[in-house]
């Protein structure tokens, strides 16, 4: 459903995604994990068409998302790390208007609206300014957005930031529906936990590239981890002597 | 525990300002700062040039020509504070309120007093830089009509200082007032009165000028009623007033040292009453200015009405038209301008009527025809002066939310063409509505009122576009305040470019108009020639490209950003 072939982004001399191919298939829920500036948000946006790649290309469902746009978006929901929505548009209007840019509107997309407004228990909200919603609202708001015109597969980075434990669970739910009736979620977060309870395979990035790939049980075997955690398996692959050495410095 | 230095708390400020201009060194961007230099240069000394042949006859009059000096600076000051207060409100609301710096530094054991003087700099700087900037070649060309030597530099920043200071702490001190009086973020209603109060104020200015009586010596009993009017001082009590005092008396060599005491002792005592408001009101004004809107808006109206009208568009372009007006009226910092403007308009026509053409027998057909072409270009300037502000911050705007647009399979055009046709529409009626009804003023003939409502359409047209076109080649992504966005080079780029535009479409109309002007004098009928319809075709050319090339460059550089 998604597949990056050869994914580079450079800014200047650096590079911030480098030569990264991957698949991900119908039905899957593959988490996206990595230290700070791994480059995994600029991944993220470039499969959601915001930036352009410097080379290499992005595929959802078969197209190509530089060349067909329209048609590789149309299949895509995508919810960004950081909740920026129109602050002077109530929660209701907000979703009619990201219906409106997928071209579709009238009962249909009131009855979807509503449906998610309610199930996110956004309804008592929905006719008041986002500029009033708090920090997780305004998220549950755009989960709501990305859902709206029922995408194929869901591109998320940090999808718990600001959510409720009640939400949480939630999302957690949604998207395991989701992936079981055929869809496809690619997610970025730095919750090793939820990663590891949600995802069906995880791919690790480290300066721009992915260097560990498959379901827990095959990254273990790759690694010959034994029965590590997934936070233990991290820390190994991404440098968790830095973490062992912070430790001892704030215990002193 | 010892406090931190007031440079310290404005230290982020400062940095920030120095990585700006290293990015754009970085950038290449020496190109803007000379072009940015040699426009400030060319205005500059267009203002200098302008006062300094004017204060030169002032002082070839005698008696009346130092009076007439001291009225114009006076006016030009009064005008300078009145601006300020009006700006300086506004800055304080998103410095002293709203800035994002703020809940680090009320978090921090920052004391009271350097909170408040270190917000007051930033007041001071953002509100006042373009004034002190407009004042120097102002100040430069009475310093050197009036041989006022090197010695008038420190004297004269001496006096603008406080004069400066003053509405700052003012404006500021209004701000803390009124937010504290209107509960949570109710900032509708407290630019509503900013918007309403400006109003005002221009009448107010226009009152307390009396431009009328000096305009028209002849309309005084005799000479002495002239001369009494011009000694009157606009008010005692204004800074304004004590500023020109002080020049004028520098300039003219017998120094009242009063003048400037009272600047100065009154800046002074309105920083202490200003920063003890601060301790008293802000903790209070801080906690309600977090507080939610809570507003409850169901936009059934608009849905109702523009949703309906626009039925017939595709459904992307019809919920992002209506995205916008609605955007558009519930922001308070949007829409309060339009009373401002309305203001502007009326005094517009007012003085079109209020030109002394009609005062003999015969109808002055040369003037009014000249008069009503030339109106073509003030118009014109007007109507990019809105383009600036409403319709070249649009696509800027869009930049927090670009991920949503830039994710969705929104066709970019569709944006395009919604974002220029909301500026365009409303920008068409005041158009027509400026040069129509200035036409009805002047009695204009049909000739020019079919050409200049022609021409008024085609140059709306073409400025909405090179408005939306250059604010997409320049974004200002990350400033939230869209007042800022048009002082920014972009804005300045593109009106450089509009009143090309506008030059360049007035000569080409004047070959035709002058034809009609000719043909007119010598009493024969109107005819069209084949130079008139050469000359109304290059005008119209002119136009076409200039709203068709703008609006296709600044879909390709959307189509480019990257977020």
């Amino acid at each position: 459903m998604i597949r990056l072939e050869g994914l580079t982004k450079n800014y200047g001399s650096f590079v911030a995604v480098n030569h990264i191919s991957l698949h991900v298939p119908r039905g899957v829920l593959y988490g996206c994990l990595g230290p700070n500036g791994a480059g995994k948000t600029t991944m993220l946006r470039m499969i959601a068409g915001i930036l352009r790649p410097t080379d290499g290309r992005v595929l959802i469902g078969g197209d190509d998302v530089q060349r067909h746009p329209i048609a590789a978006k149309m299949r895509l929901g995508f919810i960004p790390d950081r909740p920026f929505v129109y602050d002077k548009l109530t929660g209701a209007e907000f979703l009619r208007f990201v219906a409106g840019l997928y071209g579709q509107d009238g009962d249909a997309v009131e009855r979807r609206a509503a449906e998610l407004l309610d199930v996110f228990e956004l309804s008592s909200w929905k006719d008041e300014l986002i500029e009033a919603y708090s920090h997780g609202m305004r998220q549950k708001l755009i989960i709501s957005s990305a859902l709206i015109h029922r995408p194929e597969c869901i591109v998320v980075d940090e999808p718990m930031v600001g959510l409720d434990p009640k939400g949480a669970r939630l999302l957690k739910d949604i998207f395991r529906q989701f992936v079981d009736r055929g869809g496809t979620v690619l997610m970025s977060t730095h919750t090793l936990e939820v990663a590891e309870v949600m995802c069906d395979q995880i791919g690790i990035l480290q300066h721009g590239q992915i260097v560990a790939h498959g379901t827990m049980a095959e990254i273990r075997r790759q690694h010959m981890a034994g029965d590590a955690s997934l936070e233990e398996l991290f820390l190994k692959l991404t440098g968790g002597h830095a973490v062992r050495d912070l430790v001892e410095v704030l215990g002193k | 525990m010892s406090q931190p230095s007031l440079t310290h708390v404005l230290q982020p400020k400062w940095r920030t300002v120095q990585q700006r201009l290293r990015e754009v060194r970085v950038r290449g961007g020496g190109g803007k700062l000379v072009l940015l230099l040699v426009v400030g240069g060319v205005f500059w000394a267009g203002v200098f040039g302008v006062l300094y042949r004017i204060l030169k006859y002032f002082r070839g009059v005698e008696e009346l020509g130092p009076l007439l000096g001291a009225k114009l600076l006076g006016v030009a000051l009064l005008s300078f504070v009145s601006i300020l207060i009006l700006s300086n409100v506004i800055t304080a609301l998103s410095s002293f309120f709203l800035a994002k710096d703020l809940d680090l530094l009320v978090s921090t054991p920052v004391d009271w007093l350097r909170l408040y003087l270190a917000k007051l700099g930033e007041t001071l700087v953002h509100s006042s830089w373009m004034v002190a900037l407009m004042s120097v070649p102002i100040l430069a060309a009475y310093g050197v009509v009036y041989r006022g030597g090197l010695l008038f530099v420190p004297f004269a920043l001496a006096v603008l200082l406080p004069l400066l200071a003053l509405p700052a702490v003012f404006g500021s001190a209004l701000t803390l007032v009124l937010v504290n009086v209107f509960p949570a973020r109710r900032t509708r209603d407290l630019l509503s009165i900013v918007a309403l109060g400006a109003a005002a104020g221009v009448i107010l200015l226009f009152r307390l000028i009396r431009p009328e009586q000096l305009a028209r010596p002849e309309g005084f009993r005799n000479l002495l009623d002239f001369i009494a009017v011009l000694r009157t001082p606009t008010s005692p009590f204004l800074p304004s007033e004590w500023a020109t005092k002080a020049i004028m008396g520098f300039l003219g060599g017998d120094l009242d040292p009063l003048p400037l005491v009272l600047l100065w002792t009154t800046a002074a005592a309105f920083v202490t009453l200003g920063a003890l408001l601060h301790r008293q009101l802000f903790a209070a004004g801080f906690t309600k200015a977090q507080e939610g809107a809570e507003r409850f808006v169901r936009g059934v109206f608009w849905r109702h009405t523009v949703g309906t009208a626009l039925s017939r568009l595709s459904v992307a372009k019809r919920e992002f038209v209506l995205k916008d007006v609605k955007l558009f009226f519930r922001d308070t910092t949007q829409w309060s301008q339009l009373i401002l403007l309305a203001v502007l308009v009326v005094v517009y026509l007012f003085n079109i009527k209020a030109l002394p053409l009609f005062r003999g027998e015969q109808v002055p057909l040369f003037t009014v025809t000249l008069v009503s072409f030339l109106n073509l270009g003030l118009s014109g300037f007007v109507l990019a002066s809105i383009a600036a502000r409403f319709i070249f911050p649009a696509v800027s705007l869009e930049g927090r939310q670009m991920w949503l647009l830039r994710s969705s399979p929104l066709d970019l055009r569709a944006l395009l063409w919604s974002k220029y046709w909301v500026g365009t529409v409303p920008l068409l009626v005041l158009a027509l509505l400026l040069t129509g009804l200035t036409n009805v003023l002047l009695k204009a003939s049909p000739f020019m009122m079919v050409v200049s409502l022609a021409t008024i359409c085609a140059l709306t047209l073409a400025i909405a576009a090179l408005a939306l076109g250059f604010g997409a080649l320049y974004p200002q992504f990350e400033t939230e305040n869209a007042a800022q966005i048009p002082t920014s080079f972009g804005g300045l780029v593109f009106m450089m470019t509009t009143i090309a535009l506008l030059a360049a479409v007035i000569v080409v109309l004047s070959v035709p108009v002058s034809a009609y002007v000719r043909n007119a004098f010598d009493g024969l009928p109107t005819r069209v020639t084949g130079v008139m319809v050469a000359a109304f075709g290059v005008a119209a050319g002119l136009c076409a490209a200039a709203t068709v090339i703008p609006l296709r460059i600044g879909l390709r550089r959307m189509e480019n950003f990257e977020f």
